[in-house]
């Protein structure tokens, strides 16, 4: 409450906004140190799986945060985000088994690797639109994992059975009963914080500014200046980079890299946290995955507890994932930030009233 | 909105905070100092798909495993604990099945894992049940993988692996079929070639004329089919799970060709493969029935006959499923889920009144476990591995048909020589001595 209070001052006086409020940069620093924070509370609060979810909401977001800024940011469509997530998590299961490289080099050479693929695909998809482009992620999605079974690669891929990836345990210092998911979450904590303070200051960069142009109409964009193609094949090259290391991190908390764990339905549930969680919006993104990865474990908790008839039980969570998804569309059409936003303001005319 | 945006990191992550935290209600563990096990319950898990590709037949397997506890509860439980299964969909999504398998031990507090189902999916949480030191019993796969005691101490495999059946399929060809021409039709993953190596070791390779891969998922085998066709193999073996044994069946007429057909027993279930050579047929606009195409079907069986009520396995679980699950078909996957919670009651009571992990896993290294196999495990200090062998079967009017004496074996280079003592009945009343 007081800190709402002292924030009236600066706002009703001619501008004199704090240091930290005043730089762009400094003003993620902060709320990406109050992050860190959060999560090292909430995970040493939590039991050993609620840290395994924790680690999963991490990547999940890293990945969805990166999808947010291409589609919701350059208004490029991708259906195959689930492709680029399985690049990195092969990336990061080889170069762990082959090179035994420190878990960051691995994860900063996997992002890297598919932050290449990505501006590849990128070079293709700044030609195509609409749902040509839909259609050209979504062959991505449904053709890159099969590639493992591809014979002269099966040796190296494993195949339909994938790779066991052995995760690097905690380092000795934390002591030696140190939970392997607590070491996990951090982790992938520490990544999401880091993604998520590059991409916001991404957002507010003249690139970025670039990039809501070019969303808004190309032939506008490309007439004060800026480089069309090179923006759109720079968002898929960053969106992917992100992909590439939730991928890694994937890789590195399930132990595997399969064909069968990046299906279709991967790619769509990035897809549905976006929307979700607002599209455009890297916090939406947070809650979007937060949802999808706790809300099919629920259901299931929840359908098993019931004691339902096995046909009913099945199909209970994704009849719960339909609910949730049109009450929040319908609610909140942005997004659950929209609704945040609009909580946020509604709050503040209440404490504040003009 | 400058202000809300500044906050957007912030809010998210307090809000991922405050939702993991509301669902932070912890699984309950029990007064015991073995986890799962309390004077009057003993609390197991398994993941299985219940949805998904590999769902039809398969999502059978958890009512009718927990049905066969329900009757043992009902009798009273073993040592006086109830059995309570556990059994999480994971969609045959090995991702799914990691979070599940962690979720079982770390949230749930099971006492072991039983019949957890597929390769693909379990090879990824071996390590993880064996460094947490959870029993992980009898997994649903007749993959090799599962018998490595000195790395693995606590997995044990079930059914025979496919190297052993592909030896038995092969010795069975090499006696009835020789100077024939042969080929093979295999899944292309470690179930299809793990029996491939099998076959090899008995069916000379210059009567292999074609090996056909298919890859699960592409339901068009057209060309493998017919480049079969082509070669004229007189005697095709099957190394397929149901699905691709009817589409292999269905393909082969259209083309006119009609070897004679072995199949592992994997893809050998009279009533699922019938049921699905009819549905596959209706969706091309014909009509057959089933049982008719696979009259004559050669497999390897490990376990009794569906349709032999006069043997007390059958009757006893033909009774169960009467009493708990009418409403799923009694199939090869029922019989099969029964038959593994049996197996895993008779380890309970082996390991007797103190339950503990280390208990279960040194009762089942002493060996001697036998039930409704048709022949013995190879359970030991040495070997973890399931049923050693099993017997020649032939499709006849819709059911398998047992010949000759069943025959054991192992998974490298032993013989396959037969085995001639006599089935243990069912007990009575259905439930393990101890």
């Amino acid at each position: 409450m007081t800190a709402t209070k002292e924030r009236e001052n600066p706002v009703k006086a001619p501008k004199v906004p704090p240091a930290w409020r005043e730089s762009t940069l400094l003003r993620h620093l902060f709320w990406s140190v109050l992050g860190l924070l959060a999560l090292y509370l909430l995970s040493i609060s939590l039991d050993p799986f609620r840290n395994l979810q924790l680690a999963q909401i991490c990547y999940m977001a890293i990945a969805t945060a990166g999808l947010t800024v291409l589609s919701g940011l350059s208004g490029q469509i991708s259906l195959g985000h689930g492709a680029f997530v399985a690049v990195g998590a092969y990336s990061t299961a080889l170069l762990l088994e082959h090179e035994q490289w420190p878990i960051a080099l691995v994860l900063v050479v996997s992002a890297a690797i598919t932050a290449a693929l990505g501006a590849l695909v990128g070079v293709a998809a700044a030609r195509l639109r609409g749902p040509y482009l839909a259609g050209a992620t979504l062959a991505l999605a449904v053709g890159l994992p099969s590639l493992a079974d591809y014979h002269g690669l099966r040796e190296v891929l494993g195949g339909a059975n994938g790779l066991i990836v052995t995760p690097p345990p905690p380092p000795l210092s934390l002591g030696e009963s140190f939970p392997l998911e607590r070491w996990q979450a951090w982790i992938g904590g520490l990544c999401l914080v880091i993604v998520l303070f590059l991409l916001a200051n991404l957002v507010r960069s003249p690139v970025g500014r670039n990039m809501r142009l070019v969303r808004e109409d190309e032939d506008a964009a490309a007439l004060s200046g800026v480089h069309v193609a090179r923006t759109q094949i720079l968002a898929f090259w960053v969106s992917a980079g992100c992909a590439g290391l939730a991928g890694g991190l994937f890789a590195m908390v399930n132990n595997l890299a399969s064909p069968g764990a990046f299906t279709l339905t991967l790619s769509l549930s990035l897809l549905t946290a976006a929307v979700l969680g607002g599209m455009g919006s890297l916090a939406g993104a947070v809650y979007g995955a937060v949802i999808v990865t706790l809300l099919p474990n629920w259901s299931n908790n929840l359908a098993q507890s019931a004691n339902l008839p096995q046909e009913v039980y099945a199909n209970v969570p994704l009849v719960l994932y339909g609910v949730v998804l049109i009450v929040v569309i319908m609610l909140f059409p942005g997004g659950i930030q929209s609704g945040v936003r609009w909580a946020g303001v509604f709050l503040r005319s209440k404490i504040r009233p003009e | 909105m400058a202000a809300s945006r500044q906050v957007r990191a912030g809010i998210a992550l307090t809000a991922a905070l405050a939702l993991t935290l509301s669902a932070c209600a912890g699984g309950g563990g029990g007064g015991s100092s073995t986890p799962g096990v309390t004077d009057n319950s003993v609390t197991i898990g398994s993941t299985i798909p219940l949805t998904g590709p590999a769902a039809p037949g398969y999502s059978e397997q958890g009512p009718a495993a927990k049905a066969f506890f329900d009757y043992v509860n009902a009798n009273g439980g073993v040592n006086g604990r109830q059995i309570s299964l556990k059994y999480l969909d994971d969609g045959y999504n090995p991702a799914q099945t990691v979070t599940l398998t962690k979720q079982l031990v770390l949230q749930d507090n099971v006492f072991a894992v039983v019949g957890a189902l597929g390769t693909p999916t379990h090879t990824k949480v071996v390590d993880f049940l064996n460094s947490s030191r959870v029993p992980d019993l009898f997994v649903a796969s007749g993959c090799t993988c599962w018998d490595n005691p000195k790395e693995h101490p606590y997995t044990y495999g079930w059914q025979p692996d496919y190297t052993v059946e592909g030896k038995i399929l092969g010795d069975y060809v090499k006696k009835n079929f020789a100077g024939k021409k042969v080929a093979y039709f295999y899944q292309d993953d470690d179930f299809g070639r793990d029996g491939m190596k099998g076959l090899d070791k008995y069916i000379d390779p210059s009567q292999v004329v074609q090996r056909q891969p298919y890859q699960p998922g592409n339901t068009d085998v057209a060309a493998q089919v017919s480049a079969i066709a082509r070669s004229q193999a007189d005697v095709v073996v099957l190394e397929t799970i149901p699905a691709y044994t009817a589409l292999f069946k269905l393909t082969s007429l259209k083309l006119g060709y009609n070897p004679k057909l072995l199949a592992s027993s994997v893809g050998a279930d009279p009533i699922t493969v019938s049921g699905l050579l009819e549905n596959f047929a209706k969706q091309s606009g014909a009509s057959v029935k089933g049982s008719d195409l696979i009259e004559g079907l050669v497999t390897s069986a490990y376990l009794p006959a569906l349709n032999d009520m006069s043997n007390s396995w059958t009757a006893l679980f033909k009774k169960i499923h009467d009493q708990y699950i009418p409403n799923v078909p009694f199939d090869g996957n029922v019989y099969y889920a029964m038959s593994y919670a049996y197996t895993f009651v008779q380890a309970l009571q082996a390991a007797g009144k103190n339950l503990t992990r280390q208990g279960l896993i040194d009762a089942l290294n002493k060996g001697g476990l036998r039930g409704p196999g048709l022949v013995p495990f190879r359970y030991g200090a040495d070997s973890h591995a399931g049923f050693t062998g099993g017997q020649i079967a032939i499709v006849q009017s819709g059911a398998q048909a047992a010949q000759g004496t069943p025959v054991t074996t192992d998974d490298a280079d032993g013989p396959v020589v037969p085995y001639t003592e006599k089935q243990p009945t069912a007990p009575p009343n259905g439930i393990p001595a101890a």
